[in-house]
């Protein structure tokens, strides 16, 4: 593949999204959107037939003829029976979960099998991930999550899909190449190890309303019975290390704002993994909080979804590694 | 630690690379497909595919472990070797079957992944053809096409990703795809250009030889072959077929004699006597079964056949090749005739010929005639009068006579079979000094009614002798017909003492079996004729019939008819089926219909819902309300579109059902 000029592969991929087009969500496989070619089990499948009709014609045997000729035919008819296995088929890709940088991302693609005929041995790819086998039963649906492993931070556009079944018989490959604007958010990965608590001096006279996080954030100490169990810092006692009690100061005490400006010193990359250690230490603490980072501002909040879209900000970030 | 589980894993892979089901499925397919060959191979190549089959099966079930592949290699050594021991070597059509079968039976125990089952499978589908080589009855066509079902079955299952079980639908869409490759067979068998084979070699013939007369006779040979009831050839004869005591089919004539045994002369003599035809023409086509020797059979005598042969002095007729397939050729005979008329006497020595002081009570006994006799004519007629009045039986078991068979049936036994008689005679005649020969073939045939044709089966087959005589040229003699005249009349069966050791079909008796039996033949003779004896010769008939020019004219209507079928089944396969089911609103529409009707106000056939319900209505002012309410659902429930089409269908139900006649 890679010895494919650049400037014919553009081609090819041109072609490719005008014969299949692009669409955002859904797509209904057309006979325009099948390809078909004979698999290697097919070649062999050609050369068994080619012997059989070789015997016939030397030993003069039209039982031997018949055999050669109806292995042909049932061949010929593979080929419609393969394409009819994908022929009308409707993918829906649906949103994928966010995950964490070197996290495996899944994309769910939603197959619907609108025929009363059952659709076998299925196989989906996305690529550069592993391959996904199903059956869509007849006038049923079926859910698949096709896996992207260890993406980057960032925005990750969801990669050409291949589909293709051998059913039946394995004489011919028929595939498609459905391709969807869906996009995985990829949240950095939260720094490991001893992370310093946000400071509170990050603030550098803008934000006014920050409290210093030093009070509100104070550390760790050990578990000691009684603690609030929410206050328990599980993240660190389920790497190994022993049960901690995560401080603060008192929390109604001024608002905690985790700002871009804290992290300097760090390249882009740590600066975004610490911030998401950060956030992900706040939301396990149930502890509102706010994000700032260049051109963003996400007031103080807490929940799953101040969660997600501090996040999201940080996988937004511009300057994801190439 | 690595290493184990590294190997636990693969054992896994091993053991569920097929549900079970499948993979018994896929033992006991391959074994029908080896089954017919059994008879065929040593016992230990069918004993060690079973063996093999066994212990890949309970590798799935069981766990067990697969051989390694030195052990495999090691396997295939030795079967090669005793292959070889066995046969003398490996190649050829037998050795090949072998070499196949055992190589099938130990790649069942290589079976590990996907692509191992396939080429199990395409190995399989290549040992059917093997078959085919030995056998091409109507029978092995419809096992064959029940092997390449289930064969398919199991390439679907086989290649299905992602497991599961589904080997019935697997085998209904097996079905329908063997039902839509049949037309194209068809086609492609029809017009695809046929080479004239054989492209390297001959099967070795002498191993499939199947039963037919010899090149030779000697006691005994020919009552061996009348305990088959095979078909020897069929005859369809273009008007009456001759009288049975016509029915004398030419075959091998044997001038050679050693003492005991009558042979082909080693070269034909160079001058053809001459064939002269009296009277009563036949014209008939003759299918002859393969004997794979070189004889061709026709009516006694031929004078025409449309086939490559030669004619010998003896008018013998020949193929240049040896009969390992069916033939068919047409051919003219004349019931009547004179051959050799021109011939002298004095030129026809080597029809005289006895080994030196051989059969001297025989030689005695013709010396004797020959002193009352005048002439050749004289001398047959005397042989008939001693064959008639001496106690001479027809029989099928005559005892053994190891010293001088001539001398010992003539004079001590008297128990013969047609070829001792015939033998006898012509030695009687020889040593009368008339030139004599002994002519082998058929004698017989039976009318199949169900096909109109003539059957002659090995059963049937005999033994004459040809007598020249001097200005008449040779003339045919059975002596059999003077001892069993009901043999010649009416065929075997009835000239026997004790017809209990021939087999149904050589035994004449009407019975609903054997009514059967002749309509198999019929059907037999159709599949002969029509499909197996299809050939280069026939494609080019049928290509000239179609206006077709020659082989590039052919292959383009074959990939032409081809695609158009294959198109057919794609339309058939893509388009979206419309189902007609039931119609619930026409259903509403007719109880409301009928509900008036026993009211007295039935529908005019022509009257559509709104003339209908408008002519109820000015009728019975008190039901307008409803019935134009029903009218409109109908309508409704039939022109709106779809999405709405369930709720009006509801609505125009309840009002059915709601609705009376007599008011509320």
């Amino acid at each position: 593949m890679s010895a494919v000029p650049s400037s014919a592969r553009r081609w090819a991929n041109r072609w490719l999204d005008h014969r299949l087009g692009v669409p955002d969500r859904e797509m209904r496989l057309s006979y325009r959107r099948i390809f078909i070619l004979p698999s290697r089990g097919g070649l062999l499948f050609a050369l068994m037939v080619f012997a059989i009709w070789l015997g016939a014609v030397n030993y003069i045997n039209n039982m031997a003829y018949l055999l050669a000729f109806l292995l042909t035919g049932l061949g010929g008819v593979s080929m419609i029976h393969s394409v009819r296995n994908l022929l009308g088929l409707e993918l829906v890709a649906e949103s994928p979960a966010p995950v964490f940088a070197g996290q495996t991302l899944h994309f769910p693609i939603r197959l619907t099998n609108p025929a009363s005929r059952t659709r076998y041995g299925l196989q989906l790819r996305l690529r550069g991930g592993d391959s996904v086998a199903t059956d869509v039963p007849g006038g049923g649906s079926v859910r698949v999550s096709l896996p992207v492993p260890g993406p980057d931070r960032g925005v990750r556009r969801m990669p050409v899909m291949r589909l293709h079944s051998v059913f039946p018989g394995g004489l011919f490959t028929s595939w498609s190449w459905p391709r969807f604007r869906r996009e995985g958010l990829v949240y950095p990965r939260a720094e490991d190890g001893r992370v310093p608590p946000p400071d509170g001096s990050g603030g550098d006279g803008e934000g006014h309303s920050a409290s210093t996080g030093e009070e509100d954030f104070a550390g760790l100490r050990r578990y000691q019975a009684g603690d609030p169990v929410r206050q328990l810092a599980w993240r660190s006692w389920a790497r190994g290390m022993e049960l901690q009690t995560k401080q603060f100061g008192r929390e109604d005490h001024g608002q905690l704002w985790l700002d871009w400006r804290q992290t300097r010193g760090l390249d882009t990359e740590r600066r975004l993994s610490r911030l998401c250690r950060w956030i992900l230490d706040c939301d396990d603490a149930g502890m509102p909080f706010g994000l700032r980072l260049p051109g963003v501002v996400l007031e103080p909040s807490s929940g799953p979804q101040h969660r997600h879209a501090c996040l999201a900000a940080l996988a937004r970030h511009p300057g994801g590694p190439a | 630690m690595f290493g184990l589980r590294h190997a636990s894993r693969h054992r896994d892979a091993v053991t569920q690379l097929l549900p079970h089901r499948t993979l018994a499925l896929l033992l006991l397919t391959l074994s029908a497909v080896a089954l017919p060959h059994v008879l065929r191979l040593p016992w230990w190549i069918s004993l060690g595919f079973v063996v093999c089959a066994a212990w890949r099966y309970l590798v799935a079930v069981r766990g067990l472990r697969l051989p390694t592949r030195g052990l495999l290699l090691l396997t295939t050594c030795v079967a090669m070797v005793g292959i070889f021991l066995t046969y003398g070597t490996l190649l050829g059509l037998d050795a090949g079957v072998a070499i196949l079968t055992a190589m099938l039976g130990l790649k069942l125990l290589e079976l590990r992944r996907r692509r191992d089952t396939n080429v199990t499978l395409y190995l399989g589908y290549f040992l059917i053809v093997t078959q085919l080589l030995y056998v091409q009855s109507l029978p092995m066509f419809a096992y064959m096409l029940l092997l390449v079902w289930a064969m398919t079955t199991l390439l679907i299952s086989a290649n299905r990703p992602g497991g599961g079980q589904a080997p019935l639908e697997h085998a209904r869409l097996a079905g329908t795809m063997l039902l839509q490759a049949i037309p194209i067979m068809l086609v492609v068998f029809l017009l695809f250009p046929r080479l004239p084979g054989p492209l390297w070699s001959m099967p070795d013939t002498d191993r499939t030889a199947t039963s037919g007369l010899s090149d030779s006779m000697e006691p005994g040979s020919i009552s061996d072959l009348s305990l088959s009831d095979a078909v020897a050839f069929r005859v369809e004869f273009d008007d009456t077929p001759p009288l049975p005591r016509e029915r004398y089919w030419r075959g091998p004539v044997l001038p050679e004699y050693d003492g005991r045994q009558w042979q082909q002369p080693k070269e034909s003599h160079p001058v053809l006597p001459v064939l002269e035809p009296l009277a009563g023409e036949i014209r008939y086509t003759v299918t002859l079964e393969p004997h794979n020797r070189r004889w061709l059979i026709a009516l006694d005598m031929p004078l025409q056949m449309d086939v490559s042969a030669r004619v010998n002095s003896e008018y013998h007729v020949s193929s240049d090749q040896r009969i390992s397939n069916r033939v068919r050729y047409s051919a003219v005979s004349a019931r009547n005739y004179r051959l050799g008329a021109e011939l002298h006497d004095d030129s026809l020595d080597r029809y005289r010929e006895l080994p030196e002081g051989s059969h001297p009570r025989a030689q005695a006994l013709a010396t004797d005639w020959l002193q009352q006799a005048d002439g050749a004519e004289d001398l047959i007629r005397i042989a008939l009068t001693h064959f008639r009045e001496q106690p001479f039986h027809y029989t099928l078991q005559p005892p053994l006579m190891p010293d001088d068979p001539v001398d010992e049936f003539l004079f001590e036994h008297r128990r013969g079979f047609c070829e001792h008689y015939a033998s006898a005679f012509t030695v009687l005649m020889r040593a009368a000094g008339v030139p004599a020969r002994v002519v082998t073939g058929y004698q017989g045939g039976e009318i199949n009614p169900s096909g109109g044709y003539m059957i002659v089966r090995q059963s049937d087959a005999h033994a004459w002798s040809e007598v020249f005589v001097e200005g008449d040229g040779w003339r045919r003699v059975d002596p059999t017909g003077w001892v069993a005249p009901e043999r010649i009349e009416s065929g075997l069966a009835d000239a026997l003492e004790d017809p209990a050791g021939l087999s149904l079909l050589s035994r004449r008796e009407a019975s609903w079996g054997r009514s059967l039996q002749l309509r198999w033949d019929a059907v037999n003779a159709a599949w002969d004729r029509w499909v197996l004896a299809y050939g280069p010769e026939l494609q080019a008939q049928l290509l000239q019939r179609f206006g077709l020019a020659g082989w590039r004219d052919a292959l383009l209507l074959m990939t032409g008819t081809v695609i158009v079928l294959l198109l057919l089944v794609a339309l058939v396969l893509f388009l979206p089926r419309h189902r007609r089911g039931p119609d619930p609103a026409a259903d509403a529409w007719e109880r409301f219909c009928r509900k008036l009707a026993r009211a007295g106000l039935q529908r005019a056939p022509h009257e559509g819902p709104k003339d209908y319900t408008e002519r109820v209505a000015a009728r019975r002012p008190d039901l307008a309300t409803a019935v134009r309410e029903v009218a409109n659902r109908y309508v409704a429930s039939r022109y709106q579109p779809p999405d709405t089409e369930s709720d009006h269908l509801r609505a125009l139900q309840r009002s059915v059902a709601a609705f009376r006649v007599d008011g509320r």
